[in-house]
């Protein structure tokens, strides 16, 4: 799939401003600060919802105005569908498909499918877990767009439940006896929707390994090989019964055989939130459940985070981009293999590819790292690269450029 | 700032909700230029609706008397009871045609953000109403949101062992949204399709 055409009116810095793009290679070129990032922060809006930079609205829109709007077309083997979404914080934002009746933007999922790469990639690698709990959760979404609902209403679950701790924990500090029977109700509800996030992680975790350690063989000198694993919360909280024995083989070896189904990890999150109640009331955190979970990345048998040198830390993060392109079906490569049942989408084969995003990394990478980069990305159906001099654009990836200047875009030719 | 009066009004329209200020402005203004005879029916609605509307004894609806207009309606069933978050709620499902039976409006639902649990609202008034055993079945029709399945779920394990039919409103209502945005052919289905959580 590729973007043909990108509209916007008071997103960011932008007042109002089109953009033709071609499938294959475009870069955008100018100098800091005048809207690269704005540009494809838009585009990746579409695809997930979501910005990369920033977790509310309220940046997105151009400072004065009320709401942003977003349009875009979308070219997927021969059809083409327009997108448009109205941002408006403190509302309800809307969608739009091809020019029918505004609805919910949660509709648009699944039809613009994006992999971005950026700086800040490196913090996956060497930053806190919510980074990397984001990455998976973004990738879920994008595999199967109606999980956005489950992941949303279980975020909304944990929530409640702190809030709920926390004031049990009041009660207790003023020497009162709280009531346990409406906490019962919100540890049901966080093992029912804990245990489906936590089984879809698994079964994505499963199916990026093999992508993982392939993509970095190839971008990196491949000394070492990269691994992939879970760590859950579970285990922290699963001294005896049923919950160790869950806890202990989240993640079989064998990447054939399936991880544990959602019931089984219920019943295990049920028993380890019974283990960490007294703890949980203590402290007022729900200290159990996939909210709580780690993905961990090793090199050669070793944490990537704190061991793995600078230019190796580089390599992982750009292989996790790249495990996640083929994964979503890019480069031909997951149409069907290894994709669990779960994912499985029988428009995967049809132009296939995801938009790639590269936002000013070529900067930040070697000149090995960078070369092997552009060979890996070049032959995908639409990639998009900024920088901010025409040096950091590899010469196979120009083909159309474009200049951003203060709230304009020009085609360079 | 605007003179006296008309700043008064501006505050005073601002603490409505959903009335943010610019709309605050705009609706003052509007009522400035009105005739006298429309903003006169305006005051008498709202001095009547403090005057005549308070809460129904049994149900907690909105009613003109002790007992709302449905409570009160004897061609209705008193063995099956409808519990939901809002009056908002009752007049949605009443327009469905779907159901003969009673209401029971809890005033909210459980919301540990907004600290609401279990005693701010009317949950002690509903199982006093399910004591005589003239309550066959309750049917749990809070909104399809993460806080209206914890009350149902709540409800459901306080009001199972009293030996009363518990039904929760069947899936396919707009997940995570409100009740009243629902179309009446899809509530009047999730009526019919409601299924039996506890008994
Ligand atoms: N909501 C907004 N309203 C107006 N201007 C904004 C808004 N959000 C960001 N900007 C402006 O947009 C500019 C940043 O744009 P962007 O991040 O796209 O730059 P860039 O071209 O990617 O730069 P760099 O090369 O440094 O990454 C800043 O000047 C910022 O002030
Ligand atoms: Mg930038
Ligand atoms: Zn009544």
């Amino acid at each position: 799939m590729y973007v043909s055409h990108l509209s916007l009116l008071d997103f960011r810095s932008y007042a109002s401003v089109d953009v033709e793009l071609e499938p294959g290679p475009n870069a955008f070129v100018g100098r800091n600060g005048q809207g690269k990032t704005n540009l494809v922060e838009a585009i990746g809006y579409v695809a997930t919802l979501g910005s990369h930079r920033v977790a509310s609205d309220g940046p997105l829109v151009r400072a004065g105005a009320e709401r942003a709007i977003v349009r875009t077309r979308i070219v997927r083997g021969d059809r083409a569908s327009t997108v448009e979404l109205e941002i408006t914080p403190g509302r309800a934002n809307r969608a739009r498909v091809n020019r029918g009746q505004p609805g919910r933007p949660r509709d648009v999922l699944g039809i613009l499918r994006t992999v971005l790469f950026a700086p800040e990639d490196l913090a996956l690698v060497k930053g806190d877990p919510d980074g990397r709990r984001r990455l998976l959760d973004q990738l879920v979404v994008q595999l199967l767009p109606r999980a956005a609902g489950l992941l949303g209403d279980y975020e909304r679950v944990v929530k409640q439940r702190s809030a709920l701790l926390k004031s049990l924990r009041g009660l207790r500090a003023s020497g009162r006896t709280p009531d346990l029977s409406t906490l019962e109700v919100w540890d049901a509800k966080a093992a029912q929707l804990g245990a489906e996030v936590l089984a879809m992680r698994l079964q994505l975790v499963q199916a990026l390994r093999p992508h993982v350690a392939a993509a970095y063989e190839q971008v990196s000198d491949a000394d070492g090989a990269a691994e992939l694993g879970y760590r859950s919360s579970l285990e922290a909280f699963s001294a005896d019964g049923a919950a160790s024995d869950a806890a202990g083989g989240l993640l079989p070896d064998d990447v054939a055989v399936a991880p544990p189904s959602a019931a089984v990890l219920e019943q295990a999150l049920v028993v380890a939130m019974a283990a960490a109640r007294p703890q949980e009331v203590e402290r007022g955190v729900s200290l159990v459940g996939p909210h709580r979970d780690d993905l961990v990345l090793t090199l050669g048998g070793l944490p990537a985070k704190g061991y793995a040198s600078h230019g190796e830390s580089w390599s992982f993060a750009l292989a996790l981009r790249l495990a996640s392109f083929r994964l979503l079906g890019g480069g031909g490569v997951g149409t069907g293999e290894g994709t669990p049942e779960t994912f499985w989408d029988p428009d995967l084969g049809t132009d296939a590819d995801p938009v790639l995003v590269l936002d000013d990394v070529f900067a930040e990478l070697d000149v090995r790292r960078r070369e092997r980069l552009a060979e890996l990305v070049a032959p995908a159906r639409q990639v998009l690269v900024t920088a901010a001099v025409p040096d950091d654009v590899p010469a196979g990836l120009m083909a159309a450029r474009f200049d951003v200047t203060t709230g304009e875009v020009a085609r360079a030719v | 700032m605007y003179e006296g009066a008309v700043q008064d009004l501006i505050d005073e329209l601002g603490r409505l909700p959903g009335v943010g200020p610019k709309s605050a402005q705009r609706i003052a203004f509007h009522l400035l230029a009105a005739d006298a005879t429309d903003v006169r029916r305006l005051v008498d609605a709202l001095t009547e609706v403090k005057a005549r509307v308070r809460f129904c004894e049994v149900c907690g609806n909105v009613a003109e008397s002790e007992r709302c207009r449905i409570c009160a309606d004897p061609r209705r069933s008193d063995e099956v009871v409808c519990v939901v978050e809002e009056p908002k709620d009752v007049v949605a499902i009443e327009r469905t045609r779907e159901f003969r039976g009673k209401y029971h409006v809890l005033g909210g639902a459980i919301n540990p953000i907004e600290n609401v649990g279990p005693d701010d609202l009317r949950v002690k008034e509903l199982m006093s109403r399910l004591a005589d055993g003239v309550v066959q079945e309750v049917i749990l029709a809070t909104d399809p949101n993460v806080e209206g399945e914890a009350t149902a779920t709540y409800l459901a394990r306080l009001i199972g062992p009293m030996g009363v039919t518990v039904s929760r409103l069947a899936s396919g209502l707009p997940v995570g949204g409100d009740l009243e945005y629902a179309d009446e052919v899809t509530l009047g289905r999730a009526f019919e399709g409601r299924r039996v959580v506890g008994r």
